[in-house]
């Protein structure tokens, strides 16, 4: 007997008893469907966490921070540097694997002040031009202050989407366009001109969200109701990483020095050695390869500059993208063990239903016997029936699962849509053909063991 | 040589710890074209001599040739590739599966045999036209009456045109008249040259044989010569179509 009418039988059984069919494959559509849509919940959380981690630089950065000395070296507090152009210009000079380098002040507890309203601007950053390519910005409207700007301290900044809505209203709530290009804010009474703009940044799912927002009608205003504020409507929703960097205000690094740092030199301003203090050093690195090395060599050639002195710390993205996999790797792993199981159910279900499907055919396999069917022809269309169904099974098993993440989707729209993969519908096809056939092995070998003569005799 | 012979053929089964010897010492040989009738009370051990002449079943001791084969060192592989090709069933059940249709039912035994679904097609409606029931292919056995069941059950027994055929009561199920019939058609199919062996406990029906073969207690009991065959024959049988 050839594959072939093995396969159509296997159909022509599964017919014949349709609702009994239906009922065992349904444990196997139930397994595939969940095991598909566990591996898609899980890569759609893969993929929040990758846009997030290029949104912040990607692994490659390394920032380095100043820190409180170590107790051994507490006594040498007012010989410790801090974090100075110096320590920029000897990473440069020494440090190879550093191929990037960007300064960053930043200016605490800053108000701005525009267009009638006054915000605390989350970060208001001095930094070199360097900063946007180190922080994988995108100036979508006008330019990125450039050299010229910084070396001559120019009063420009460059705002993120997030100060533009709050100070100038969101595009969306206003029904137009804004771009404050040419504007003018009052950084601390310092007045600056807005010369750029920063697009939007969010996740893809956020975008998602977004535009289907856009088209669903608006909330109805009541005329002549007081105005209220509607309370927090997800105005995050892109995430905490894309709400940082939307908020983001950058003016050139030396602005920041002489407008706001140098007249309180003394406290926070000039160093030791008398050159202005830096907030943090933002490095890249080529490769994530050489992340350690990179950061060895960075840490010797500071050391050095700092006399020996501690008083800096590293800190890499690391152990943020480690958490996030180490949770992805969990979901993963308790999702996938919940979906296998029922899978694994489904495969008793079929093995139970072959089980009774035999004995029920005990004089069919005589007769197939007695016409010349050898053991193996048996053993093989008991295997391909249970394999038949649960084939079967795990098509309609994919089907349902768009139907299951579909559903996910509406009851929980989260930052990490689920997203089906093709490998991931394979391996849950692949699972289903393999249950099929482990599930058919024990009634098939008792079905082939049969003794043709018995097997006549049987009623 | 005889198409089948069988040399001091035992078989002994073991029954709670009881040893019954179903075959005791049967040698016998039966040649091609013969229609011989296989005949004893229930419990005499025709069943089982059946059975193993039939390769369902393997003796305990003695050899059995089937067309020059071996067939007591044969596996069980090679047991169902000879009840494929060599040997022809007809059950007193009739044996059909209700599921298939009368085609599908005779096209069983070719389907394991490895032939092609035009030429599957192509001999079971011949083996049907045999039994003249090709207007009947596309139902199924449940639609047929027990004598029209009996000659599917025939024609797939002859599909892959076997040496020999062998029919286990098969008319045991069915009124006389039909069973008449059935059993003309057996004669016309050994005039056509078909070896056939028909099993019964019925002496009637083993009269219109040309040879019987009695098993009393797993012997041979009127032990033939098959040479002196001829002699043993029911006058009414010499004259072939004329029968009871």
């Amino acid at each position: 007997m050839n594959l072939w009418s093995a396969i159509t039988l296997g159909f022509k059984e599964i017919w014949s008893h349709k609702f009994r069919s239906a009922l065992t494959m349904l444990g196997i559509i139930l397994g595939v469907s969940s095991l598909v849509a566990m591996s898609a919940l899980t890569a759609g959380m893969e993929k929040g966490m990758k846009e997030a981690l290029i949104a912040i630089g990607g692994l490659q950065k390394i920032r380095v921070e100043r820190q409180e000395l170590p107790i051994e070296q507490r006594h040498l507090r007012d010989q410790a540097p801090g974090v100075t152009m110096d320590d920029l210009k000897a990473i440069r000079a020494s440090a190879p694997l550093i191929h990037e380098i960007s300064p960053e002040m930043r200016l605490q507890r800053a108000t701005v002040t525009a267009n009638g309203k006054t915000i605390r601007p989350f970060m208001l950053n001095g930094v070199w031009p360097e900063a946007i390519a180190m922080n994988e910005h995108v100036v979508e409207h006008g330019r990125m202050f450039n050299e010229i700007d910084d070396e001559m301290a120019r009063s420009v900044c460059v705002i993120g989407t997030e100060t533009r809505d709050e100070l100038f209203g969101d595009p969306e709530k206003m029904g137009h366009e804004v771009i404050p290009l040419g504007e003018t804010i009052y950084i601390n009474s310092v007045p600056f001109t807005i010369i750029g703009m920063f697009q939007h940044y969010e996740s893809e799912q956020a975008k998602k969200i977004r535009e289907l927002k856009a088209k669903e009608p608006k909330v109805p205003v009541v005329p002549g109701a007081p105005k209220r504020n509607r309370g927090w409507g997800g105005g995050r929703q892109g995430g905490f990483v894309f709400y940082i960097k939307n908020a983001m205000i950058y003016i050139p690094l030396n602005t920041m020095w002489i407008k706001f740092k140098a007249g309180n030199a003394m406290q926070a301003g000039l160093s030791t050695t008398g050159t202005p203090k830096l907030d943090n050093l933002q490095l890249k690195i080529g490769d994530l390869e050489t992340l350690t090395p990179a950061i060895q060599q960075v840490h010797n050639v500071l050391m050095s500059s700092h006399k020996g002195i501690e008083d800096f710390t590293f800190r890499t993205q690391e152990d943020w993208a480690e958490q996030i996999a180490n949770q992805i790797k969990n979901a993963r792993l308790s999702g996938g063990m919940i979906a296998a199981i029922s899978l694994l159910v489904g495969g008793i279900g079929i093995m139970n239903i072959m089980l009774a499907s035999i004995t029920e055919r005990v004089r069919e396999i005589g007769i197939r016997k007695s016409v010349g069917a050898t053991t193996f022809d048996v053993f093989v269309q008991i295997v391909v029936e249970s394999m038949v169904i649960a084939l079967v099974g795990g098509l309609l098993g994919l089907i349902t699962s768009f139907g299951l993440v579909q559903l996910l989707r509406s009851l929980s729209p989260t930052d990490n849509a689920p997203l089906i993969t093709a490998s991931a519908m394979l391996v849950a096809f692949a699972f289903s053909a393999l249950v099929g056939v482990v599930a058919g092995l024990i009634p098939a070998v008792k079905a082939s063991r049969l003794h043709p003569i018995q097997a006549l005799r049987y009623d | 040589m005889a198409l089948l012979e069988l040399r001091d053929v035992h078989k002994t089964y073991h029954l709670g710890g009881e040893e019954i010897r179903a075959l005791d010492g049967v040698s016998m040989d039966i040649e091609a074209g013969e229609f011989i009738s296989i005949i004893g009370p229930s419990g005499s051990g025709k069943s089982t001599l059946m059975h193993i002449l039939g390769c369902l079943d393997s003796p305990s001791r003695g050899t059995i040739k089937l067309d020059g084969l071996m067939i007591e060192k044969a596996t069980s592989r090679q047991l169902a590739s000879i009840r494929n090709q060599k040997i022809g069933f007809v059950f007193q059940f009739f044996n059909l599966l209700p599921k298939l249709n009368v085609l599908q039912n005779v096209e069983l035994p070719m389907i394991y045999a490895g032939a092609n679904a035009k030429e599957r097609r192509d001999r079971a409606m011949e083996a049907l036209q045999l039994v003249q029931l090709e207007n009947r292919a596309k139902h199924r056995p449940s639609q047929l009456s027990g004598g029209q069941q009996q000659r599917v059950a025939i024609a797939r027994a002859l599909v892959n045109s076997p040496r020999i055929v062998f029919a286990d009561e098969p008319t045991g199920n069915l009124d006389s008249h039909t069973g008449e019939a059935i059993l003309n058609l057996f004669r016309t199919l050994t005039q056509q040259g078909r070896t056939i062996v028909l099993v019964t406990h019925d002496p009637e029906i083993a009269a219109l044989t040309p040879r019987r073969i009695e098993i009393r207690d797993g012997k041979i009991s009127v032990k033939v010569d098959p040479r002196l065959a001829g002699l043993d024959r029911v006058p009414a049988v010499a004259e072939p179509g004329k029968a009871a």
